[in-house]
């Protein structure tokens, strides 16, 4: 049995992974094997302290991974699919389960993230992989001196977008609202790239094709009887995220959207689990804030767990 | 670099490019050739996962990987817009391809169920 076991290998998990190892619990992190971390596709963060050049997603997942080795955590490729009550040897305890075994531990820290939400259109489905992407790090090259269209008008909608300025000929930004919801920074580097411009106010209805993308149908959300058609060789879609939390449900309490709601010291409403990043209910999701609820929830986490085995040093009050 | 010769029963994961991609295609009755790029997280993702099927696999799977960077004529001449993307080709002829990350067990299943 473990004293904790962190599901999911993003920055959230990673920093809760440090954190336990230093405090020498017994820790797993277990991650996917296959649906890595979304900051793993993002190609340039400009925002996380201590990189004044800013860093590569994937490279900073690696040296948080590095880091957290370093410190002798153990760390399993599995996909979990349901946290569960249990009881081994008259003690409550949680089973983690994944596709190739169960694993239990005193206490559990979920940090499993978001996906990229779909937008349902017809089409979507059909040309994932023949020009509709959720990926501009993976697919951008592709689109060398091409026209692309990027769906969204967040932070990553825009980050986006100027990076695959570097290869297409045009992007243009499809937005539902008139105005971008994306950091001023970003917001300006996009209205000053002459290969970027705007189609504000409306939605994709459809991406038509035929053995890869041609074009969006565009609808004006403020007279859905307007539409028009867009010709485009790919379409990148980054209009929200959806939580991965499927295997929380009936087990912690989750918000109206996914999200796993949790009080100032992670805890969720089941006693032991614990939650931190993008996957908790939250105003800001950022690496930077995943990696201090990952602290916190590790050390909340080992509180918990030294107070069950009466080795509390004492001064916290769940 | 390209393979020196072809082996007769690979159990590893070959590395193929523009010059013997279409030999290799020829020369095998079923192979799975995985086509990633440094640029590509999700692909490294896969890369360990495409050479446990290798292994497992010896004698009925051939396995290869093409950088796509470097070998732009393999990716242009089958289309290719997202990585990793698995082409699956049998008999010398593509029969589908896969794309995106998954489970080792989940892929194994869709190969197969190509393979026939």
């Amino acid at each position: 049995m473990h004293d904790v076991i962190i599901i999911g290998g993003g920055p959230a998990g990673l920093t809760a992974g440090i954190y336990a190892a230093r405090a020498s619990m017994k820790a797993l992190l277990v991650r996917s094997a296959f649906n890595p971390s979304l900051i793993t596709t993002t190609d340039l963060i400009e925002n996380y302290p201590g990189f004044p050049d800013g860093i590569g997603g994937f490279e900073l997942v690696e040296l948080f991974t590095r880091q957290a080795l370093r410190f002798g955590l153990e760390i399993t490729d599995d996909d979990t699919s349901a946290v569960s009550r249990h009881d081994e040897g008259g003690h409550a305890c949680w089973k983690v389960q994944g596709s190739s075994g169960a694993h239990t531990a005193l206490s559990v820290i979920v940090a499993t993230g978001t996906e990229y939400a779909h937008l349902g259109v017809p089409g979507e489905a059909e040309f994932t992989g023949r020009g509709v992407s959720y990926c501009a790090t993976c697919d951008g090259p592709f689109y060398r001196g091409g026209r692309v269209v990027v769906v969204g008008g967040g932070d990553t909608a825009v980050q986006e977008a100027l990076y695959l300025t570097n290869f297409a000929a045009s992007v243009t930004i499809v937005h539902r609202r008139d105005r971008l919801r994306a950091t001023a920074v970003l917001q300006e580097r996009a209205k000053a790239n002459e290969k970027i411009s705007f189609a504000w106010n409306a939605v994709v209805e459809e991406i038509t094709g035929d053995d890869a993308v041609r074009a969006v149908r565009l609808q004006d959300v403020r007279d859905p009887a307007a539409k028009r058609t867009l010709e485009a060789d790919g379409v990148f879609i980054f209009t929200g995220t959806i939580p991965n939390t499927g295997m929380l449900k009936g087990v912690a309490d989750l918000d109206n959207s996914g999200y796993i709601t949790v009080d100032s010291h992670m805890q969720t409403s089941a006693p032991g689990i614990f939650a931190c990043g993008d996957c908790t209910r939250k105003l800001l999701r950022q690496v930077v804030t995943a990696c201090g609820d990952g602290a916190t929830a590790a050390f909340a986490a080992y509180e918990y767990v030294s107070g069950l085995k009466g080795t509390s040093y004492g001064g916290y009050t769940p | 670099m390209a393979q020196e010769k072809l082996p007769d029963n690979p159990g590893t994961v070959l590395t193929l490019t523009d010059q013997d991609v279409d030999q290799a295609i020829a020369t095998y009755p079923f192979i799975v050739v995985d086509c990633w790029a440094e640029w590509c997280g999700p692909c490294k993702m896969l890369t360990p996962i495409v050479e446990s099927l290798a292994q497992k696999n010896q004698g009925e799977i051939v396995f290869a990987k093409l950088d796509v960077d470097k070998n732009p004529e393999t990716a242009r001449k089958f289309g290719i817009r997202s990585i990793p993307n698995l082409l699956v080709f049998k008999n010398g002829q593509k029969v589908g391809d896969i794309v995106g990350a998954m489970p080792e067990a989940k892929l194994l299943e869709r190969i197969r169920a190509l393979k026939g």
